[in-house]
C-alpha cells in the first residue's frame, strides 16, 4: 500500500489534490482512499490530507502515520516541527519551491533535510507554474502532475480524466495545459522503486 | 457502477435515487456537503423535489414532518448541535409514527466546541423512538439509505442513518451507486395511509389523556421491536438485487472458536479489521459490527457472543457520571446467557481523536486483567491535566 500525506494551507486545494489523486488511482483500477484532517476551517491555516493507494480494498480509516511520500504545497511549512514525522526511511518529499534541489539543500542542513542529499527531496516551482498557466497561485495541479511523473504508477491521461470529472470549460483547459507542462519538468520514474515497494 | 465519490456526494446521489418529494435541511459541519450536493442536483435538474431553505434545524425537522404528514417522501440531515436543536421535533416525528429518513453525520457535542467526529449526538436522541442504523463505510451508507426508506415506510417509523462525520462524510473512496431502475423496483411508491387530506380529514398529535398514553407508548415500543425483522428483510431483499449486504442487524466476522470479541459501532470497524489481520500473535478475535442500535438486537447479540469469554465494547460516546452507554445495554442483554462473557467497556475516538491501528493491541493488553476494570476513555493523556482532574481510579492507584 502506498500512503501519501499532503501538507498545505487552507485555500491551496489540499483536499481537492488528495481527492484527484485517489480518483485517478480508482479510475485506473486501483483501490484508493482520500480524506482530510481539518484544523480550524479558515484560509491560510495548515491543512493535512491523506491518500492511500492499494491493489486490495482499503479498510483502515486512521490517519497516515508513516507515509511513503509527502507532498508539501508551501515551502514555509518545512519549518513546522513534525512535518516529516513518520516518513519512511526510503520515503520521498515533493516540495513546492522556486529553489533548485541543490540550492535548497545548500540552504538547509538540519535534520529532515537529509532527504535532499540522497535525492529523496525534489523541488518544483509549482506556484510559478500555476501563476503562468492558471493566473492563480494554486500549486496543487502542478505538484500532482510531477508526483505522477516521479512515481510512474498512474498515467497523466488518467489524471486529466479525473480533472474532467470535476472541472469544465476554461478552468479545465488551463489545468490540462498545466498538467502537460509540469509532467516533463521532473525526472520520470525517479521514485518508482519506492512506489512499487 | 464503481465510482470515486466523497461520502457526502455518494449519500446525496443516493437520496436522489430514492426520489424524495420534499427535502429541508440546515447546513452544519460535517453534514454540509450532503445538503450542498443535493442543492446542486436540484439546481441542475437532476433531482425533482421541493428543496426548502430553512432558518434552523428545528424548522428543517418541522417542515419535513409536515410534508410527510401530507403524504410526501421526505429527507433531512444534520449533526451535533443541529440534532439537539431538532430533538423536540424528532420525538414528535417518531411519536406520530411518521416515516422518513434522515442522515446524522455524527459529530461531538459542545461544550467544548468540537466539529469532529464521535457519536454523542445520535446517542443523545437514542430514546426519541427512531430506528438508528450505523454505517461502517460509505458503501454501507449508500445501501443503508436506500434500505432505510423501505424500512421506514413499511414500519411507519422514522429511520436515522448514522455516518461518522469526516471519517465517512469527507472520505473519497470507490463506491458502487445502484442504477435508478434497481432502486425504483426495490422501493415502491410511498403511500402513507394516515395522510392529512382536506377531503378526508383526520386529526393527529392530539392530547392523549392518561387513559391512553401508556397504550400509545406500548404500541410504539413494540413497533420498534417488530422492526427488527423488517431491518433484516430489507437487507436480504437488497442483497438479492444488488449483491451487497449492509450488515442486517449486526454482523460477525472472525474465527468460530475465538474467545475474545470486540463489539464496534460505525466506521472504526475497518481499522480494527485490518489491525486484526496484521496481528497474528494475538489471540483469535471475533469482530461484531452493530448496525441496528434501535431497535436493539438482543437475540442476535447473544447468538454472536456465544462461546466468548471476554467481550470488549468499544463506543464513541459516554454517559458522564455512569460510563458506557452501549456496554450497559449489552451487559443487561447478556445477563440471561448461561455462560456470560466478561464485558470490558471503553470509549475511544472522542471529538475526532484519531484511532490508530495500534488500538487492537492496546485493547488486548487492557483486558489482560483478573477482573474487568470500570469504564474508561482510551488514550487520555493525564500529563495534560492538573492532578485534581486525574480521576478517582488514578488517585487511588497513586
Amino acid at each position: 500500500m502506498i500512503e501519501i500525506r499532503i501538507h498545505g494551507r487552507g485555500g491551496q486545494g489540499n483536499v481537492v489534490a488528495a481527492y484527484l489523486l485517489a480518483t485517478t488511482a480508482i479510475n485506473e483500477g486501483w483501490h484508493a482512499q482520500a480524506f482530510p484532517a481539518f484544523g480550524a476551517e479558515r484560509r491560510g491555516a495548515p491543512v493535512i490530507a491523506f491518500v492511500r493507494i492499494n491493489h486490495q480494498p482499503i479498510k483502515r480509516r486512521c490517519q497516515v502515520e508513516s507515509p511513503d511520500f509527502l507532498i508539501i504545497q508551501d515551502e514555509a511549512l518545512m519549518n513546522i516541527s513534525g512535518i516529516t514525522d513518520g516518513l519512511k526511511s526510503d520515503g520521498c518529499i515533493l516540495l513546492n519551491s522556486a529553489k533548485s534541489c541543490e540550492q535548497y539543500a545548500a540552504e538547509h542542513h538540519a535534520g529532515n533535510i537529509n532527504h535532499v542529499l540522497n535525492k529523496n527531496l525534489i523541488t518544483l516551482p509549482a506556484t510559478q507554474l500555476a501563476q503562468q498557466y492558471l493566473g492563480r497561485p494554486v500549486p496543487n495541479t502542478a505538484l500532482l502532475s510531477a508526483f505522477l511523473s516521479l512515481t510512474g504508477i498512474l498515467t497523466h491521461d488518467a489524471l486529466i480524466q479525473s480533472f474532467k470529472e470535476r472541472f469544465s470549460g476554461n478552468v479545465l483547459d488551463k489545468n490540462i495545459d498545466l498538467i502537460n507542462a509540469a509532467e516533463h519538468t521532473i525526472p520520470a520514474n525517479l521514485w518508482k522503486t519506492t512506489a512499487n515497494a | 457502477m464503481r465510482k470515486a465519490l466523497e461520502g457526502s456526494q455518494a449519500i446525496a446521489q443516493t437520496v436522489a435515487l430514492c426520489r424524495p418529494q420534499v427535502v429541508a435541511a440546515y447546513p452544519i459541519t460535517p453534514q454540509t456537503h450532503i445538503v450542498e450536493n443535493i442543492a446542486k442536483l436540484v439546481a441542475d435538474g437532476k433531482m425533482q423535489c421541493e428543496l426548502v431553505s430553512v432558518e434552523s434545524e428545528f424548522s428543517a425537522a418541522s417542515l419535513v414532518l409536515g410534508a410527510a404528514c401530507a403524504g410526501s417522501r421526505t429527507y433531512t440531515a444534520s449533526a451535533s448541535q443541529g440534532i439537539l436543536l431538532m430533538s423536540e421535533v424528532l420525538y414528535n416525528i417518531a411519536g406520530l409514527r411518521v416515516p422518513m429518513v434522515m442522515t446524522c453525520a455524527n459529530r461531538a457535542i459542545s461544550a467544548p466546541l468540537s466539529i469532529w467526529n464521535d457519536q454523542q449526538d445520535s446517542m443523545a436522541v437514542r430514546d426519541a423512538g427512531w430506528i438508528q442504523l450505523y454505517c461502517a463505510d460509505n458503501q454501507e451508507a449508500v445501501d443503508t439509505t436506500i434500505q432505510a426508506y423501505r424500512i421506514a415506510e413499511k414500519t411507519e417509523l422514522p429511520v436515522m442513518v448514522c455516518v461518522d462525520g469526516f471519517t465517512l462524510t469527507h472520505t473519497l473512496e470507490p463506491i458502487d451507486l445502484p442504477e435508478q431502475e434497481m432502486v425504483d423496483n426495490y422501493l415502491p411508491k410511498f403511500n402513507f395511509k394516515r395522510v392529512l387530506d382536506p377531503a378526508n380529514p383526520i386529526s393527529i398529535g392530539t392530547l392523549v389523556t392518561p387513559d391512553f398514553y401508556s397504550e400509545v407508548r406500548h404500541t410504539h415500543h413494540h413497533a420498534l421491536l417488530n422492526a427488527l425483522a423488517e431491518i433484516e428483510q430489507a437487507n436480504l431483499d437488497w442483497q438479492k438485487v444488488s449483491g451487497r449486504s449492509a450488515g442486517g442487524l449486526l454482523s460477525v466476522d472472525g474465527p468460530e472458536n475465538a474467545h475474545i470479541g470486540i463489539l464496534t459501532i460505525g466506521s472504526i470497524y475497518g481499522t480494527l479489521s485490518e489491525a486484526r489481520d496484521e496481528s497474528n500473535d494475538l489471540p483469535a478475535t471475533k469482530l461484531i459490527k452493530l448496525r441496528a442500535y434501535r431497535p436493539f438486537p438482543a437475540k442476535a447479540l447473544r447468538h454472536a457472543c456465544a462461546g466468548l469469554t471476554d467481550l470488549i465494547v468499544l463506543e464513541r460516546a459516554l454517559s458522564p457520571g455512569f460510563g458506557g452507554i452501549i456496554s450497559s445495554e449489552v451487559q443487561a442483554e447478556l445477563a440471561s446467557m448461561k455462560k456470560i462473557p466478561r464485558v470490558h467497556s471503553f470509549a475511544v475516538g472522542l471529538g475526532g481523536r484519531d484511532i490508530p491501528l495500534s488500538i487492537f493491541r492496546t485493547l488486548h493488553q487492557k483486558i489482560n486483567v483478573t477482573d474487568p476494570q470500570p469504564f474508561s476513555i482510551i488514550d487520555v493523556e493525564l500529563e495534560k491535566l492538573p492532578a485534581e482532574d486525574f480521576g478517582i481510579d488514578e488517585v487511588n492507584h497513586a
